[in-house]
């Protein structure tokens, strides 16, 4: 490890080491009797597997599809077709910048562009349509997406897919298509060579790609302070905990918050290094 | 029988054009050449996984060309095997005809029976990690054999291989061409294997096929 990686190490363990010497053990549990708190604990853990679940929806097919049609692919396939594939070659590039955007826009600005889009004509429509939903599911509290529990969701979703995106993507791209090509010779459809060739082999990346969407979730806050806003008992976060303490002067109560938030980070770090280290190596394994 | 009828390939600044080829039903063909000539985009343009640019492929009289590898029943060994990294061997082997929508007794049979035949019983429940060569090359035999293909295209199956190892594979390739009585085509640089194995020999040299 480089110099410079010792010093940035440092730099992580001091912060933390400095949030738990900052906070007391009084300060947590102060901060855990809080019924505010907890609230928005247990809102964080539940609209975060949830955006990690979405995540995943979107990331796996379209990381496959991705990393299939990739450069060579597309020069090999219209190889004698130029026009074409140059058109191919634009648009691939044009998807891969989209699916950026999220994670290169500021996260206000994700807020504000959401927050924007659902006070358009569809965006109302959408936005009544989910409120009809919610009533019909018996949760007739949840009155629509802006500034609802769904906009959590959704601030969280739109920029965490990003991440998991890229990382299904890299993970296909890492394991090559040749074991799919061999299942074709054997009979599969393309269907049952991505489920059961592709997609067996991918369980690690999917994972990562998991976690990450998960922890991004967890540490998103401009898109949820724009667009699903700060209201306590509601759309109240643990990154809104720790804003919202912060805003009213109450710093050991936004520290406490934060190592609510580090330890479960943490926590879940380590559940992931277990799962992706530990168990059958053999099942992953490159033949 | 498999027939190539004026075969081009293009592959960016590499082609192949015209190539000719018969292989009897029933035959082993052994295809020679030097390394870099082409062999194998022959072999993944037989088994459908490379794009054609003209004439056709032929097997037992039937046109394949424009099938798709999934519909061609052949049957292919690549030269680094491709074991599936997450099935065991008993499952490699029954994937072609799970995908075939075939029953599980029967499947467990051609198990047995190709277990049997290729020596890897002792090995069904493994997964691929861990295998020596010469078991990965018997592994994929079966798993290309499993579905009883019309053709089976191996891909260089002796060349990574010790002496002793190479031996014996080469002796299961005759068994298992004379009790499955698959036509073969078998690429190889190597030319006491081709006398070895072959029944019938072509080589491929400056993008043409000649009678070796």
């Amino acid at each position: 490890m480089s110099g410079f990686g010792l010093v940035y190490l440092f730099l992580i363990v001091a912060m933390v080491a400095a949030d738990f010497r900052f906070a007391t053990w009084e300060d947590l549990r102060v901060s855990l009797a809080d019924e505010r708190v907890r609230f928005s604990v247990w809102l964080s853990l539940i609209t975060c597997t949830i955006s990690a679940i979405l995540s995943m929806w979107v990331a796996v097919p379209t990381g496959y599809v991705l990393a299939r049609l990739g450069r060579d692919t597309i020069v090999q396939r219209f190889e004698r077709r130029p026009f074409i594939r140059r058109v191919a070659l634009t648009f691939r590039y044009l998807i891969d910048t989209l699916l950026d955007i999220p994670i290169v826009l500021p996260p206000l600005v994700v807020g504000i562009s959401l927050l924007v889009l659902f006070q358009t004509p569809a965006g109302r429509w959408l936005d009544h349509s989910t409120r009809d939903f919610f009533s019909w599911l018996g949760f007739p509290g949840i009155r629509g997406i802006t500034y609802e529990v769904p906009a959590v969701i959704l601030g969280q979703f739109t920029v965490a897919a990003a991440f998991a995106v890229r990382t299904m993507r890299d993970t296909f791209e890492q394991i090559g298509d040749r074991p799919e090509r061999v299942a074709f010779t054997l009979g599969a459809s393309r269907f049952q060579a991505f489920s059961r060739v592709a997609l067996p082999q991918a369980w690690r990346g999917g994972v990562a790609a998991f976690t990450l969407a998960w922890a991004r979730s967890l540490g998103e806050f401009g898109p949820i302070l724009i667009f699903a806003g700060t209201a306590r008992m509601k759309t109240e976060v643990l990154s809104t905990t720790v804003y919202l303490n912060f805003q009213f002067g109450n710093l050991r109560g936004a520290v406490a918050a934060s190592l609510i938030l580090v330890t479960v980070a943490i926590l879940v770090l380590i559940l992931t290094r277990l799962v992706t280290l530990g168990g059958n190596l053999e099942r992953g394994a490159v033949v | 029988m498999i027939t190539l009828d004026r075969l081009t390939i293009h592959q960016g600044d590499f082609s192949l054009a015209n190539i000719s080829l018969t292989v009897p039903s029933g035959e082993y063909g052994i295809l020679m050449g030097p390394t870099g000539c082409g062999k194998t985009t022959l072999l993944e343009a037989i088994c459908g996984l490379r794009r054609i640019s003209s004439g056709a492929i032929l097997l037992d009289d039937q046109d394949v060309t424009g099938l798709a590898p999934s519909a061609r029943q052949i049957g292919y060994v690549p030269q680094d095997v491709v074991l599936f990294p997450t099935m065991r061997v008993d499952q490699q082997i029954e994937f072609g005809l799970e995908v075939r929508k075939i029953n599980s007794q029967t499947r467990s049979q051609r198990v047995q029976e190709l277990a049997d035949l290729l020596d890897i019983k002792a090995i069904l429940r493994r997964y691929p990690h861990g295998l020596s060569g010469g078991e990965k090359q018997r592994v994929a035999l079966a798993r290309a054999l499993s579905f009883r293909p019309r053709l089976l295209c191996l891909d260089e199956p002796l060349s990574a291989l010790d002496d002793t190892t190479r031996n014996k594979l080469a002796e299961l390739l005759r068994t298992v061409h004379q009790k499955e009585r698959v036509t073969v085509l078998h690429i190889t640089h190597n030319t006491a294997e081709a006398q070895e194995l072959g029944t019938v020999h072509c080589r491929l040299e400056n993008g043409e096929i000649v009678a070796a």
